[in-house]
C-alpha cells in the first residue's frame, strides 16, 4: 500500500544516517548499572530491593500501584550497592538503584513466556513486561492496549518512520529482527481484535520495506501491510503518521483509539513479539551511538542503566571533547548535562557532539518570512506565538491554537533568524496551562 | 585508571539542529537573483549604473554600521539586508542621478525607515521603495531625467522619456513590446529589462526564497485590468516601469508583506489595482512604488484579518 495522496506540511532535514549499515553489536555488561525508577510517563516506581540484595536479570526491582506506571526490571545480575538520587534528563531528581554486576548474567528463575487466555491476561502480561512506548514517549503500553472503546478500534499502525537524523536503530531492527515485528503485530491484532495492520516505513529504507513485504507474503499475512512514507520530518510523529496512513485528522488531545487506531512504535511491537516467545522483560535497548565526538559510531544493544560514558567507551571513546550529548535525535532529543546519566527504556540514540553542532546559534530579528508557518504540520503560526508569549497574552495564544503544537521543532529548524521557536512554543503551552489554572 | 566524566555539557531545548538557510543566505540569494538586471543596467546605461549601485550598497552598509555603533546595537551589516536595500535603491533611480542624492536616498532607507523603527524585521514599509518615493518627490527633475539606453540605437539626445512618460504625457516614439521586454528603453537602472527581472524572479521562486503568490497576483491584476480597460495594452503594462522589479523584489519583501497565503493574495491584488489606477488615472506616470507603500501600510491589518480567519477561537483549524 502506498501513502495518502494529500500530505501534511513537513520539512526536509539532513538525514545523516551514517550507521544504517552497522550491524547491531551487543555491548558487554558494564561494572555497574544505575537503573532509574522513573522510566515512563506517570508515577515513578518504588524500589522493591534494598542495599545488599542480590538480583538477577529480569527480576522486578521497582513497581508501584499507580495506574499510569510500569514495573522496572534489573538488566544485570549482581548486588545492589545503593539506592541513590540522580538528576533526571528532565531536570528533576529521581531515585535510582545502583547494581554492581557480577558479569554472570544469571537469569531470574520465574521468567517464562506468559500464558494468555483473555484480553485481561494479555494486558496484565504487557504490564508485567515493563513495556512502555519505546519511540520516545514512554507511555505505559498496557494502558494504550486497553482503551475504553476497544470495540470501536480496528486498526493497528506500527510506527517505523525513523524521521530523526542520525538514528538507525529502528532500521537495523527491521533488517535484523523482522520476525519479531511480524509476531508482535499478529499477537497484538489477535488479542485486541484488530482487523488491519499497517507498518509505516519511510521510502529511504527500501531494504526494510521489501524484506518485510517478502516475509509477510511468505507467511500469508494479508491483513498486515507496509505503507511507504515520504522521508520527511516529522513523519514519525503520532498525529502525522495517523493522518498519512488513514487520512484522518488527529487534533491535539485526541487519542488514536478515538479514531479507531492503536499506534505503536516498531520497537515496542517487536518487543511484544519477543516477549511472548521468551518471557524476558524489557531490560536492554537497541540504540544508535553517533555524533562528531564519537570514535566509532555504531548500533548497539545495551543493558538499561548503563551510563552514557560506558556506552561511548564501548564505541571507541570520545575522539574529541564532547560539548553536547543528546538522548534521542537532534530534532526532539534531550540534551543531558552529564555523561554519567544512565540509559533508560525509551532512549533510541546517544549522540555526542563536539564543536559546531554543540554551539547554540545566535538569534537575530524575525524577518516575517513565514517559513515557520510553511513548516508546521498543522499550519500554525509560530512567529505569532512568540509575539503573544512576549506579551504574556494567554488569550491570543489560545486563539492561535497553541495547544495544537506538538513540539516537533520544525519551526526552529527552518527559521533563518535562528529563533528558538519550538522552545518558545513549549514555554507558551506551559504558560497557557498556568493561566488556565489561576 | 579513574574514569573521566563530562559533567558540564551544553544543555538547550530541542531541536539541536538548524537548516543551513539563515538570513544572510536568504539576502544573498536575492542579491544573486538581481545580477541579470544589474548586467542589463550596465549594458544600457554604462559605467554610471555600476558606480551608482556600488555607491548605494556602500552607503547603506555604512549607515547601518554607524547607526548600530552609535546606538550600541548588535552589528547587523553581516546579514546582507543593508546591501540588498542598497541594490534596490540603485535599481530604482536613473543612472544619471547626482551621487549625493543617491546617498540621501540610502540615508532615508536605512536610518529613517529601517533603523529608527528597530532595525531588521521591524520596519513598517519597504526601505528601498520609500527611499525612491522620497527622492522622487524631493528631486522631481533629476529623478525623471532619463539617460538614453544603449539598446535604443544611436541618437543625438542624451536624455529621453520612459514609455510610461510617453503614455502619460505624449511626445516621442513608443518603443516596441519586444524592446520593452528586453530592456531597450529609458528608465531606472534595474527596472528596464522585464526579461532579466523575470529570470531573477523565477530563480527566487525555484530556490524557495519567495512564494509566487504575490508576483502572480500583482502582475495578473495589472494584466487583467489592462485587458478590460479600453485603449490599454496588457503586455506594455507588464513590461513598463518598475512593475517587474516591484512585483518580484519589492512587494515580496518578507518584512513588509503578509505572512499567510491568503494575505499574499490580497496584498498582490491590492498592489496591482493601485498600480494600474495610478498609472492610467493618476497624476504620476508610474504607480508601482506608491502601490507597494500603501499596501505595506495595510499589511498588519491584512495579517490580522487572515490569522483571525484561520484560527477561530474555540473552533478547530481547517
Amino acid at each position: 500500500m502506498s501513502q495518502q495522496k494529500k500530505h501534511l506540511q513537513s520539512i526536509r532535514v539532513s538525514h545523516e544516517k551514517h550507521t544504517s549499515a552497522c550491524e547491531t553489536q551487543v555491548m558487554p555488561v558494564p561494572d555497574t548499572v544505575c537503573i532509574s525508577m522513573s522510566q515512563h510517563i506517570g508515577a515513578p516506581c518504588k524500589p522493591l530491593v534494598k542495599k545488599g540484595d542480590y538480583v538477577k536479570v529480569g527480576q522486578p526491582i521497582g513497581d508501584t500501584d499507580a495506574f499510569v506506571s510500569a514495573p522496572i526490571h534489573s538488566s544485570v545480575s549482581g548486588t545492589v550497592t545503593g539506592i541513590e538520587g540522580i538528576r533526571s534528563v528532565m531536570g528533576g531528581e529521581d531515585q535510582a538503584i545502583v547494581i554492581e554486576t557480577d558479569k554472570k548474567q544469571e537469569v531470574w528463575e520465574e521468567i517464562k513466556p506468559p500464558e494468555v487466555n483473555s484480553r485481561e491476561d494479555f494486558v496484565k502480561a504487557i504490564r508485567a513486561s515493563g513495556l512502555v512506548g519505546l519511540g520516545g514517549a514512554s507511555f505505559p503500553t498496557h494502558i494504550k492496549y486497553n482503551p475504553q472503546n476497544i470495540d470501536e478500534v480496528d486498526t493497528l499502525i506500527v510506527n517505523g518512520a525513523e524521521c530523526e537524523p542520525f538514528i538507525t536503530s529502528d532500521h537495523r531492527l527491521m533488517l535484523e529482527n523482522p520476525q519479531e515485528i511480524i509476531d508482535g503485530c499478529v499477537i497484538v491484532m489477535e488479542q485486541l481484535g484488530l482487523k488491519e495492520g499497517y507498518i509505516g516505513i519511510e521510502e529511504n529504507k527500501q531494504d526494510a520495506i521489501s524484506l518485510l513485504n517478502k516475509m509477510l507474503a511468505e507467511q500469508n499475512h494479508p491483513e498486515i501491510k507496509t505503507v511507504t512514507l515520504r522521508a520527511r520530518y516529522p513523519q514519525g510523529a503520532e498525529r502525522v503518521l495517523v493522518y498519512e496512513v488513514t487520512g484522518k485528522t488527529m487534533n491535539a488531545g485526541v487519542l488514536p483509539a478515538q479514531l479507531g487506531v492503536i499506534l505503536s512504535n516498531i520497537t515496542t511491537i517487536a518487543f511484544v513479539g519477543q516477549y511472548f516467545k521468551t518471557g524476558r522483560p524489557l531490560t536492554t535497548k537497541r540504540i544508535t551511538v553517533d555524533g562528531s565526538a564519537v570514535t566509532e559510531p555504531k548500533n548497539i544493544i545495551a543493558p538499561i542503566g548503563t551510563s552514557i560514558a560506558d556506552i561511548i567507551a564501548f564505541c571507541g571513546g570520545y575522539k574529541a571533547e564532547p560539548k553536547k550529548i543528546l538522548m534521542g535525535g537532534p530534532m526532539m532529543g534531550r540534551a543531558i548535562f552529564s555523561d554519567r546519566t544512565p540509559l533508560v527504556k525509551n532512549n533510541n540514540a546517544i549522540l555526542a557532539f563536539a564543536g559546531a553542532q554543540a554551539i547554540i546559534p545566535e538569534e537575530t530579528g524575525c524577518i516575517n518570512c513565514g517559513k515557520c508557518h510553511k513548516a508546521c504540520p498543522f499550519k500554525l503560526l509560530p512567529t505569532a506565538f512568540a509575539t503573544a508569549y512576549e506579551n504574556k497574552d494567554a488569550d491570543r495564544l489560545n486563539q492561535l491554537q497553541i495547544m495544537q503544537c506538538m513540539e516537533c521543532g520544525s519551526c526552529s529548524y527552518v527559521c533563518p533568524a535562528r529563533r528558538p521557536l519550538g522552545f518558545i512554543n513549549k514555554l507558551s503551552k506551559a504558560f497557557v496551562k498556568e493561566e488556565a489554572n489561576k | 585508571m579513574e574514569k573521566q566524566y563530562y559533567d558540564n555539557l551544553v544543555v538547550s531545548s530541542a531541536p539541536h539542529a538548524v537548516s543551513n538557510v539563515d538570513t544572510t543566505k536568504v539576502m544573498g540569494t536575492v542579491l544573486v537573483a538581481l545580477v541579470p538586471a544589474f548586467a542589463v543596467g550596465i549594458y544600457q546605461f554604462g559605467y554610471k549604473a555600476a558606480v551608482q549601485t556600488i555607491l548605494c550598497i556602500a552607503a547603506c552598509i555604512v549607515f547601518e554600521w554607524l547607526f548600530n555603533a552609535l546606538m550600541k546595537r548588535k552589528q547587523t551589516v553581516g546579514d546582507l539586508s543593508a546591501a540588498l536595500t542598497g541594490v534596490l535603491i540603485a535599481f530604482n533611480i536613473p543612472a544619471s542621478l547626482p551621487y549625493w542624492m543617491s546617498i540621501v536616498g540610502c540615508f532615508v532607507a536605512i536610518v529613517i525607515v529601517k533603523q529608527l523603527f528597530g532595525g531588521i524585521g521591524q520596519n513598517l514599509v519597504n526601505p528601498a521603495v520609500t527611499a525612491r518615493i522620497v527622492l522622487f518627490i524631493s528631486f522631481a527633475t533629476e529623478m525623471t531625467t532619463w539617460p538614453i539606453p544603449r539598446g535604443a540605437g544611436a541618437t543625438d539626445a542624451t536624455t529621453g522619456p520612459t514609455p510610461l512618460g510617453i503614455l502619460s504625457e505624449g511626445g516621442g516614439q513608443m518603443p516596441s513590446n519586444l524592446d520593452m521586454f528586453l530592456g531597450n528603453i529609458g528608465g531606472c537602472i534595474g527596472e528596464v529589462s522585464a526579461l532579466a527581472l523575470l529570470i531573477g524572479g523565477i530563480f527566487l521562486i525555484w530556490r524557495g526564497i519567495i512564494s509566487p503568490i504575490i508576483p502572480v497576483c500583482f502582475l495578473g491584476t495589472v494584466f487583467v485590468l489592462a485587458l478590460i480597460v479600453p485603449g490599454q495594452d496588457p503586455i506594455f503594462h507588464l513590461c513598463a516601469g518598475g512593475l517587474m522589479l516591484g512585483a518580484f523584489f519589492c512587494a515580496t519583501d518578507y518584512v513588509t508583506s503578509p505572512i499567510m497565503p491568503l494575505g499574499k493574495v490580497i496584498f498582490g491584488i491590492g498592489c496591482g489595482i493601485l498600480t494600474f489606477v495610478i498609472r492610467v488615472y493618476g497624476a504620476y506616470p508610474e504607480g508601482v512604488s506608491f502601490a507597494i507603500l500603501l499596501m505595506n501600510i495595510l499589511t498588519p491589518h491584512i495579517d490580522n484579518f487572515c490569522t483571525s480567519r484561520a484560527y477561530k477561537k474555540g473552533g478547530g483549524k481547517e
